[in-house]
């Protein structure tokens, strides 16, 4: 912005009238690097809302854990309920987050291409795990997938039990995850150019070829994003798991209702050691979040 | 974490128009992978969807009117209300300050700063409602001292508001900085040239030209703070007529078996997600006009 500026004024040595200094005095330039107003204001409130809301209430996990030996912490961790929790956390969301990749593809796929009746309408619904509170998609797939529900007296009989049992924990977060695959997929499938698919007809690629070897290997960053934002949201999410889970310990157990049982029973720091390892996890894949997203518009700019 | 996906997209410009055969699959395969995309989210969108509203009025429309003005359920509604009046706006204007800092001005560490706007959103709803017990517990950092002054912050009402500020603050922020980004400031710069004072470039120009985004952004912060449920159920201590919210209230009917009163409640959350849902696919297709 600074530059501009100081081009517009020396312009063919022509000074042109601007009530915009390009320095308040002589060597100095504005804050933040622009003549706009509110630097101090916006940035000062940013930072107090920051540590307020976010930065001091986070910071407790890790001041509570300090306060365990390396050895009680250890113990808490490692306990075979916990480890029975983080199994279970760990495992379903993975699945779940792989379910969505495969019908993610898909369903991205069907509403970029296939024009159907109502499609405008699905395409909104997509969002639906987004804004439906968690707590009523628990109760309404608890209820679908219980032993006398809808789906669930259409399972039981054939030996599949869903609700109560690890696979109802799996059923729930794939609804939980559904919206980020086909989300991060959706754009990439949209912005593909048509001529790379028609140079690959040309030269005799059939579609399933051509979707292999030329569409999917496009696809495969924004796929890596949403599959490591659906695994991370599975992996803490709560309400809509507790209700269609057993929650039997050691069993269907997990890590968040782990988390809030401890609580419960005012074992706080057993509560604190369990979310700091979860912190741990979530604060990684966040990590691993961005590092993949600025991998993908690094690899965008320099093959435009 | 949603923020990565929610931002603001156009509707999908899709469809087989004008291309050629080569560049599509047979009719069977289309008819099939349809089916399936279809089946799919018919299972897991449209079903529970349907359940929702079938059990509600299960038990006819005088059990669903009753279970929803019951005196418990609407000290439900209010305490949603009073949490969601508090904590969009106080959002709000979070959401405007970090993107204006973000997207007008240069400075240090500002990545680390975007990051960690986004740190609510990886972490499970359960924690967020656990490090306020941990601050303002009885055994919190702060309790102690909360109690020795007779304030009640953990099981009632500022417990839950804090929580859902917690959960809720990136969701304005999300929407406006990639959208201010793509804006840039010239007419901000022009504007400020022309005389305008601060505060009149600020409500004048640049306000109007984020008003859908802004817009998005608080309807979908409003959904969220009024459907939490993990990290208010943490903080409220579930005492009824005082600290239930709505989704509390539905967790409280249903594990007591009272289905058709759990869902009628449900139902009425439904119908926020869906009023939600439009208000969003409206605003998106307004703003790809």
């Amino acid at each position: 912005m600074v530059e501009t500026a100081d081009k517009r004024l020396t312009q063919k040595g022509k000074v042109l009238p601007s009530p915009l200094p390009v320095s308040t005095r002589k060597g100095r330039r504005f804050p933040g690097g622009s003549p706009l107003p509110g630097f101090g204001l916006s940035l000062g409130f940013t930072l107090l809302y920051l540590t307020l809301v976010i930065l001091i209430p986070i910071s407790t996990v890790s001041l509570k854990t300090a306060t365990l030996t390396w050895a009680e912490f250890l113990a808490k961790v490692t306990s075979p309920r916990a480890l029975a929790a983080f199994e279970l956390s760990f495992q379903s969301a993975f699945l779940a987050a792989l379910i969505n990749c495969v019908f993610g593809v898909l369903v991205a796929w069907v509403l970029e291409r296939y024009p159907f009746p109502g499609r405008r309408f699905v395409d909104a619904m997509v969002d639906l795990p987004f804004a439906l509170p968690t707590a009523v998609a628990g109760i309404a797939l608890a209820s679908i997938y219980a032993g006398n529900g809808w789906v669930g007296s259409w399972l039981e009989p054939m030996g599949i039990q869903v609700a109560y049992s690890r696979i109802g924990v799996i059923v729930a977060l794939t609804f939980i995850g559904l919206p980020f695959v086909v989300r991060t997929v959706q754009p990439v499938l949209a912005d593909l150019d048509p001529e790379v698919e028609e140079a690959a007809a040309s030269l005799g690629a059939g579609r399933a070829m051509m979707f292999r070897r030329v569409i999917l290997p496009e696809l495969v960053p924004a796929l890596a994003t949403g599959f490591v934002l659906a695994f991370a949201r599975g992996l803490g999410e709560y309400g809509s798991v507790i209700f269609i889970a057993g929650n039997m310990p050691m069993e269907s157990e997990i890590t968040p209702l782990l988390i809030m049982i401890q609580l419960e029973q005012y074992d706080y720091a057993g509560a604190t050691a369990i979310a700091m390892v979860f912190l741990m996890a979530s604060f990684s894949l966040l990590l691993l979040v961005n590092i993949l997203s600025w991998r993908r518009s690094r690899r965008l700019s320099g093959n435009a | 974490m949603a923020g990565a996906v929610t931002t603001i997209r156009t509707a999908p410009k899709g469809g087989h128009e004008g291309r050629g055969t080569a560049l599509t699959e047979p009719r069977l395969v289309r008819w099939l992978l349809l089916g399936l995309a279809l089946t799919f989210l018919g299972f897991f969108l449209f079903v529970p969807l349907l359940l929702v509203f079938t059990k509600a009025l299960e038990d006819g429309w005088q059990t669903y009117l009753a279970s929803v003005t019951e005196p418990v359920a609407l000290a439900a509604v209010k305490l949603t209300l009073i949490t969601a009046a508090i904590s969009v706006p106080l959002n709000l204007l979070f959401g405007l300050a970090a993107a204006w800092a973000i997207t007008k001005f240069r400075f240090r560490a500002k990545g680390f700063l975007i990051t960690l706007i986004d740190v609510p959103f990886s972490v499970s709803p359960v924690i967020s409602g656990m490090i306020f017990v941990l601050l303002f517990g009885a055994q919190g950092f702060f309790g102690p001292w909360l109690a020795e002054h007779d304030v009640k912050v953990i099981f009632a009402v500022p417990g839950i508001v804090l929580a859902t500020l917690f959960v809720t603050s990136p969701m304005v922020a999300r929407e406006l900085i990639p959208l201010m980004q793509s804006q840039g400031s010239d007419e901000e710069e022009a504007a400020l040239t022309l005389g305008a004072s601060g505060w009149q470039m600020f409500l004048r120009v640049s306000l109007p030209k984020i008003r859908w985004g802004l817009l998005y952004g608080v309807i979908l912060c409003n959904a969220r703070a009024m459907g939490e449920f993990g990290a208010v159920s943490v903080v409220s201590g579930h005492i009824r007529g005082l600290t239930n919210t709505l989704p509390l209230h539905v967790e409280i009917l249903y594990n007591e078996y009272l289905f058709s009163a759990a869902f009628a409640v449900a139902s009425l959350l439904t119908l926020l997600a869906l009023a939600t849902l439009a208000l969003k696919s409206l605003i998106e297709w307004r703003m790809s006009r």
